[in-house]
């Protein structure tokens, strides 16, 4: 973990509520995707957890979706603007486990970390498919962004009104030696139930710290308690206990 | 660093700042960023004679000045922390540590504070009776001056070491808990735990917290916190940790001024994690502005009498 400032470039809306960051500053605490950046903004307590969507050079990029009063603070950031974050926040993905056709599966808020595995993925010569779904066509982000990766993607919808009509769930393909995760809980436990090889999940929780230090974001596993800021965000399919 | 010394039951600390327990672990994730051996010393994660989950979760909520928490005593139990933690601990960390204790019974207390007694790394033992957090337990024997003496004369009866009581505000009159204390032979006391709180999430009408309720710590309890603590070190004439709030060197002076011997920093190692390092750094400074020259002569400054 590092505590550094950043300098805000780019703050813009690219879908419905969801927005793209970009900040330059000392990336070097980032050390795999999945992980997360923990940011303190002006007149809130608590510092607000963000998953790292992309990385380049001393370039960070986070993409987030409004819910709450830290991410409407957020999306009213300006160029210029100064940012206290703690980086390198917690295990992040391990790609070593990914096979030959890894399979990368998104929904909503959860499909940006997914961003930087599948970059990493490609680099590293892997088959890269991915599905991500969200309820509305107003609300699909990143199609394009996966595609100029070289990504095989598929986009589901709730309502229809974009590519596959459903779920994620309703729309995986055959094949993929491994996978990865990232979306609302709900999209999570179907992954769990709809997938026979094993992959890595990634959970959301309210945390105090982000660090490890307050023990606000326990959860159990098969193997005892994990805090999600620090053992995950990411967990293995196998010591998952819903 | 002589000029921050104080002496906290017998035993001398560098400096007043200790990191309060449940905001520090047992001083690792600090200690990978910076050397902790700069702290007067640090309260470590409140232990229970078993191991404990705690509550479920959501158990963080944000609110104005600070935070509430429900985690509810999550630790290890005795037996790992004495064979786990501390010998790991041992290797990022010299000092004498302050060891956090918490219980169900009076059998706990005992039986957990006997364990720790042995354990040379440990200075004093901080009696935790006011954990807002877990029922049955914790605070129950904190909110009455009997039940408080009670723990305080059994955990003496069976340890050396130093026993500080830690009060909570959530009561109607913590100078007759805090005297009650002194009398049944505590060698120190450390106030105040958080305040009960809770939020309501309205888009969902529930609580925040899956606790429901849980404690408030932060800037905004800072002035609740001087004003006990003020009141508790009039009418007693041990020790006192104030803590509550505490964010920044001068927060140190005033909480010493109202009477503390030594402070207690919290919620502000969560929201930054140099935040102890920075005020310890910047107390010299603080102590030149306002012409302090020996950091312990200024306890109680501000009681009248």
């Amino acid at each position: 973990m590092k505590q550094s400032f950043f300098t805000v470039r780019e703050n813009t809306c690219i879908a419905k509520n969801v927005y793209r960051i970009t900040l330059t500053g000392d990336t070097s605490g980032i050390t795999a995707p999945g992980q997360f950046v923990n940011i303190k903004l002006q007149g809130l307590y608590l510092r607000r957890p963000i998953s790292v969507c992309d990385l380049c050079g001393d370039e960070l990029t986070l993409v987030y979706k409004v819910v709450g009063e830290g991410t409407a603070l957020m999306c009213r950031l300006v160029p210029g603007e100064k940012l206290d974050l703690l980086t390198g926040l917690g295990n992040g993905y391990n790609l070593d486990k990914a096979g030959d056709c890894p399979l990368l599966i998104g929904g909503g808020a959860g499909v940006p970390p997914l961003y930087l595995a599948a970059k990493k993925l490609v680099a590293l010569g892997k088959k890269v498919s991915v599905v991500i779904g969200f309820n509305t066509a107003d609300e699909v982000f990143y199609e394009d962004e996966f595609k100029a990766l070289g990504c095989d993607v598929t986009v589901t919808t709730a309502d229809g009104s974009l590519g596959v009509k459903g779920f994620v769930t309703d729309a995986l393909p055959s094949g993929f030696t491994y996978f990865y995760t990232c979306g609302p809980e709900p999209m999570l436990k179907a992954v769990y139930r709809s997938t026979s090889v094993s992959g890595q999940f990634s959970f959301e929780e309210r945390m105090g710290c982000g660090f490890g230090a307050c023990m606000g974001c326990t959860c159990r596993t098969v193997t005892g308690s994990k805090r999600i800021c620090r053992e995950g965000p990411v967990l293995e399919k196998e010591e998952i206990l819903w | 660093m002589v000029r921050t010394n104080v002496n906290l039951c017998g035993i001398k600390l560098d400096n007043p700042v200790i990191p309060a327990s449940g905001t520090f672990g047992f001083g690792y994730e600090f200690a990978e960023l910076y050397d902790i051996n700069m702290l007067g010393t640090f309260s470590f994660k409140g232990t229970t004679r078993e191991e404990r989950f705690g509550n479920p979760t959501p158990r963080i909520a944000e609110c104005p000045g600070g935070m509430l928490n429900s985690v509810g005593l999550q630790n290890p139990g005795v037996d790992r922390v004495i064979e786990e933690e501390l010998p790991k601990l041992s290797k990022v960390f010299r000092k004498p540590v302050m060891a956090n204790v918490s219980g169900f019974s009076l059998e706990d207390y005992v039986y957990t504070c006997e364990r720790l007694n042995n354990a040379d790394q440990i200075g004093w033992l901080e009696v935790n009776i006011s954990c807002p957090n877990v029922h049955g337990g914790g605070m129950a024997f904190g909110t009455s001056a009997s039940s408080a003496a009670e723990v305080t004369r059994a955990v003496k009866a069976v340890t050396k070491k130093p026993v500080i009581v830690k009060l909570s505000p959530n009561v109607t009159d913590i100078v007759s808990i805090a005297k009650a204390c002194e009398d049944a032979g505590a060698d120190g006391l450390s106030l105040i735990n958080t305040v009960l709180g809770m939020r309501i999430d309205i888009r969902k009408r529930k609580p925040v917290l899956a606790n429901t309720t849980g404690g408030y710590s932060g800037p905004g309890i800072f002035p609740i916190a001087l004003g006990m603590v003020y009141r508790v070190a009039k009418a007693v004439s041990i020790p006192v940790i104030g803590m509550g709030g505490i964010s920044k060197a001068e927060d140190v002076i005033e909480m010493m001024l109202a009477g503390a011997t030594a402070v207690e920093v919290g919620a502000a190692n969560l929201t930054d994690p140099f935040a102890c390092k920075k005020i310890i750094e910047d107390l010299p400074r603080a102590m030149d502005e306002y012409g302090i020259e020996d950091l312990s002569g200024i306890t109680k400054g501000a009681i009248n009498g």
